[in-house]
């Protein structure tokens, strides 16, 4: 019995060590997958996938990684400076004037989905999910059998089901009517773009009347459920360019809005915030490279305080003087504009400075297979709230709030009851000018810093607030998130440009109606 | 020695002195004008071209200048600002007294300032890749005509390695370049057999950012049915946003692949390119093209660059298309001069014709003998994960220029050459 045993395993070893010869990458076949001219390359790719040979994998990966170089008619892998020859995995040296393989599009594109249905006999079942992700519209005919060995291996109910799409995707093309409309049928439940797409084009050639009616009904399934996708999407881009816009006015509505400065120099506020996320950057790029994704956190501090300070120099130096002459404060407001840009300009240079994204705010995550929420417009919505929050919560519930609004509602009867009228307008302005430093820090990490980056949003800012009611934060809120929505919804009917007059010539007629703009301070402080 | 002996001699030596330093000292150095955006949406491209013409002319004075005097170099700022190049020609032109002028990127800022050149009668160089629809006597076209760029790389998209294309977004910056781009190739693609609804044209305007909105849109615009890709024109800074949002929304080249007509190794700079690998650029010189004038050109640039401290390059140097396109104009200018022994325009710009001159991109480019242009090789990079290109296509030798785009109805029977109306004196 013993011995019986020992021969079954030891058959059993040798079929595997028999098996895995056969079906082990040879070095010719590893060099005509990297050589020659494309077609020929895919022909041999797909010869070999056919195998559904597993010691391909790491080869196509050092394929898609770059790894592999080619000299004197072989293939070898080259990682960590040292080669080994492609197929046999012999250690090698690199012969000189070794040339890396290229891969254009097309080809990554054939070794991705080559990888990717490899993947499907991963023992792990995210990699296989993973791998479904990938294909979904890149499977083409020399994959059916794959697919069908992968269906019958599978055990996850839902990834059996998710395959099936796959094979559905490629039997939609088949010679047989019955299986196309299958196929057709099947189709019906997927929540792909490449579905839609597939569908559109059979439904362009299909001959037959059945077929092209299922076709037809599933390409409206397919289609109503792909709109959900496009309708969120159009609602966060416009909440996206909503937080945005109310980051950018939030600090206009106090310096404006509650202090009643016209403040020109708002932008170039902003820009300064934005640089000083630029300076916190390279400060720990050259002093904590470790910890380098953290520099945003430290940078909104320092945003903060850098406009802070330059808002208590303004206030300090020229815009007290100037209360309630709005004409003079326009235009000194204006003319520091030109100098702190200038002044930018002399220190960091006319070119615009690069803010790079800290890793994990760079990609995005998707939530509708037509659907990709870049990390950054999140972090930003979020950021919006937070500053908003905060603000309110100042403005209402502390002190100083309470002093600010006493004193913008009656400048004088606040002076008589003991209110130190002049430190409440410096703390008023440096807040606002903070808040700006706060939204610079903000769009640095979405356009480019460069001096004139406050120009391109002043106009912006204070469409916000006059729209919204001059003196109402509330009014800021719902002015920015709307202007956000209907631009974005107007620039996917009409183009960035019209949208942007559109949305303009919005704004004019609607103060026309109505001058004090959304929402208007009521009571007898709203005459001044 | 008597006191009149004294007077004569004095006078005479004063006299003399007079004749042969006064012209020496009024002409020591011929003036050149470089006329490009230090500032604005535009600077992110063409300040490293006003570095590029100041290598080039420390390079020629170091060999001696040109018809032996000493080039000096008068840079402007117009500021992406395009009336104010209009004025800063003039006073280059008037003022300054300069020969010839290198500047110019955007076709706005070109036709800005044509009248300026043609109505003085003086010389410009413009570097980049442009609409075609132009020739002007008074200047040469050292960047690429739509046959040497546009029309290669749609046809290289359409071609079975570029991924088949039969969709078409044509995205551009809202001004004449992206425009007429767009008109030549939705006549190209038409001739193809490509449909009128297969092809989406999109345009934004200067220093947008953001690309939201217009990404969603390629998105589904890809998802009804056929290849689709993505041709971009898209100019100035307005490429970072638009490429992070690429990158971050996870549009693959795979996928829909963005061909760019105005982004190489410069614009890229500062953008994380890793999500970016596959997407494409049609130039007519890239960085990574490895012959020997181009090493000696890309050692030129990194040792000038670190000389000078110029910001980024000093540390991580770039060479890029219209750099090169810069170097050979100015390059070509000062062997015509040489021919012709004259600065005067009308002289330069007979002794032009037919100039040669060992690009770096790995050819002999030439100026044609008729239509201003210069004949270039052209190729198609795949962008890699560290910034550079990957050229995956080329053609087989240099193309010559075509500036009247045969698709374009009303230019047949345009000539081939500039021109020449009575001069205005």
């Amino acid at each position: 019995m013993r011995g019986f045993f020992r021969r079954l395993l030891a058959s059993a070893l040798l079929c595997l060590l028999v098996a895995s010869r056969a079906l082990a990458l040879t070095p010719d076949e590893a060099l005509r997958i990297a050589s020659g001219d494309n077609d020929a390359r895919i022909a041999a790719l797909a010869e070999r996938l056919a195998a559904a040979d597993a010691a391909l994998l790491p080869y196509l990966r050092a394929l898609l990684a770059d790894e592999v170089k080619l000299a004197g008619g072989k293939a070898y892998i080259v990682r960590d400076g040292k080669a080994v020859e492609a197929g046999s995995g012999a250690a090698a040296t690199l012969p000189d004037g070794a040339e890396d393989v290229l891969n254009n599009n097309r080809m990554r594109r054939e070794l991705e989905s080559a990888v990717a249905a490899l993947a499907l006999f991963s023992p792990e079942r995210d990699r296989r999910a993973d791998a479904l992700r990938q294909l979904r519209d890149q499977v083409d005919e020399g994959k059916l059998g794959l697919l069908e060995k992968a269906e019958a291996q599978e055990t996850d109910a839902t990834l059996k089901a998710q395959i099936g799409m796959l094979k559905s995707a490629v039997l939609i093309s088949s010679a047989d009517k019955d299986k196309r409309l299958f196929a057709a049928r099947a189709l019906a439940d997927s929540h792909e773009p490449a579905t839609r797409s597939l569908l559109l084009e059979r439904l362009g050639v299909e001959g037959d009347v059945q077929v092209k009616q299922t076709i037809q009904t599933s390409l409206n399934a397919v289609e109503s459920r792909l709109a959900w996708g496009e309708r969120f999407g159009l609602l966060f881009t416009g909440a996206s360019l909503g937080s945005i816009l109310l980051l950018v006015a939030l600090g206009l509505a106090i310096t404006y809005g509650l202090m009643g400065v016209i403040n020109m120099a708002h932008g170039e506020l902003m820009m300064i915030g934005a640089y000083a996320t630029y300076v916190v950057q390279n400060l720990f790029r050259s002093f904590m490279p470790g910890a380098f994704d953290a520099y945003i956190v430290a940078a909104i501090p320092v945003a903060f305080v850098a406009s802070a300070l330059i808002g208590v120099l303004l206030e300090r130096t020229v815009i007290r003087w100037l209360y309630g002459r709005p004409l003079e404060t326009l235009l000194a407001t204006w003319g520091i504009s030109l100098i702190l840009m200038q002044t930018v300009r002399s220190t960091f240079g006319a070119q615009n400075v690069g803010v790079e994204n800290p890793s994990w705010l760079s990609g995005g995550v998707q939530v509708l297979p037509n659907l990709t929420l870049p990390y950054n417009r999140i972090a930003i919505l979020v950021f919006a709230a937070l500053v908003l929050a905060a603000m309110a919560w100042l403005i209402a519930r502390t002190r100083l709030g309470l002093f600010v609004r006493g004193v913008t509602q009656n400048r004088r009867m606040a002076a008589c009851v003991g209110v130190n009228t002049a430190r409440v307008d410096m703390a008023a302005f440096a807040l606002g000018a903070g808040i700006a430093g706060l939204a610079g820090c903000a769009l640095s990490q979405i356009g480019n810093v460069g001096p004139d980056l406050g120009q391109s949003y002043i106009v912006d800012a204070f469409m916000v607030v006059v729209l919204g009611g001059v003196g109402q934060l509330i009014g800021t809120v719902v002015a920015a998130l709307g202007l956000g929505v209907i631009n974005k919804f107007l620039e996917g009917l009409a183009g960035a440009v019209l949208a942007k007059i559109m949305v303009l010539v919005f704004i004019v007629v609607f103060i026309q109606k109505r001058p004090q703009g959304l929402f208007a301070l009521k009571g007898r402080s709203a005459e001044s | 020695m008597n006191r009149r002996f004294a007077l004569k001699a004095v006078s005479a030596a004063v006299a003399l002195t007079g004749a042969v330093s006064l012209p020496a000292w009024a002409q020591s150095t011929i003036k050149v004008g470089v006329l490009h955006s230090l500032s604005g949406t535009m600077a992110i491209s063409e300040t490293v071209l006003k570095d590029t013409v100041l290598m080039a002319i420390d390079e020629i004075n170091a060999s001696g200048g040109v018809l032996g005097k000493k080039l000096e170099p008068v840079v402007v700022d117009p500021a992406s600002n395009w009336p104010l190049f209009a004025e800063k020609a003039r006073q280059l032109i008037g003022q300054d007294k300069v020969v010839v002028t290198f500047g110019c990127w955007t076709s706005v800022s070109r036709k800005s300032v044509l009248p300026v050149y043609e109505e003085l009668n003086s010389l410009l160089f413009y570097p980049v890749q442009y609409e075609g629809e132009e020739l002007s006597k008074n200047v040469f076209y050292t960047g690429a005509a739509p046959n040497q760029q546009a029309i290669p790389a749609v046809e290289y998209l359409m071609s079975k390695d570029g991924g088949n294309a039969k969709r078409w977004v044509l995205l551009g910056t809202d001004y004449v370049y992206p425009r007429t781009t767009n008109k030549i190739l939705r006549a190209f693609l038409k001739s193809k057999g490509v449909a009128e609804v297969d092809i989406m044209e999109e345009y934004t305007p200067f220093g947008h950012a953001d690309y939201q909105s217009i990404i969603a849109k390629i998105k589904k615009f890809a998802s009804e049915g056929k290849k689709t890709a993505v041709v971009s024109t898209i100019n100035g800074d307005s490429n970072v946003p638009f490429y992070k949002e690429l990158g971050n929304q996870g549009l693959k080249a795979t996928d829909v692949p963005v061909v760019a007509f105005s982004v190489g190794e410069e614009e890229l700079r500062g953008v994380d390119t890793k999500p970016l690998v596959g997407h494409l650029a049609a130039w007519n010189y890239f960085q990574s093209i490895k012959n020997p004038t181009n090493d000696a050109f890309i050692k030129k640039w990194s040792d000038y660059a670190k000389a000078k401290g110029i910001a980024g390059h000093k540390d991580k140097p770039l060479t890029n298309d219209p750099m090169e396109a810069t170097y050979i104009g100015i390059m070509m200018w000062k062997q015509a001069v040489e021919k012709a022994k004259s600065t005067d325009t009308d002289k330069v710009i007979a002794a032009m014709a037919g100039q040669t001159f060992t690009a770096p991109s790995g050819i002999t480019s030439k100026m044609d003998e008729k239509n201003h242009h210069l004949h270039k090789s052209v190729f198609i990079g795949e962008i890699k994960a560290d910034g550079q290109f990957n050229v995956v296509w080329k053609t087989p030798g240099p193309v010559r220029a075509q500036p009247w785009s045969p698709f374009i109805p009303e230019n047949k029977g345009k000539k081939d050459e500039p021109v020449i109306t009575v001069a205005k004196k």
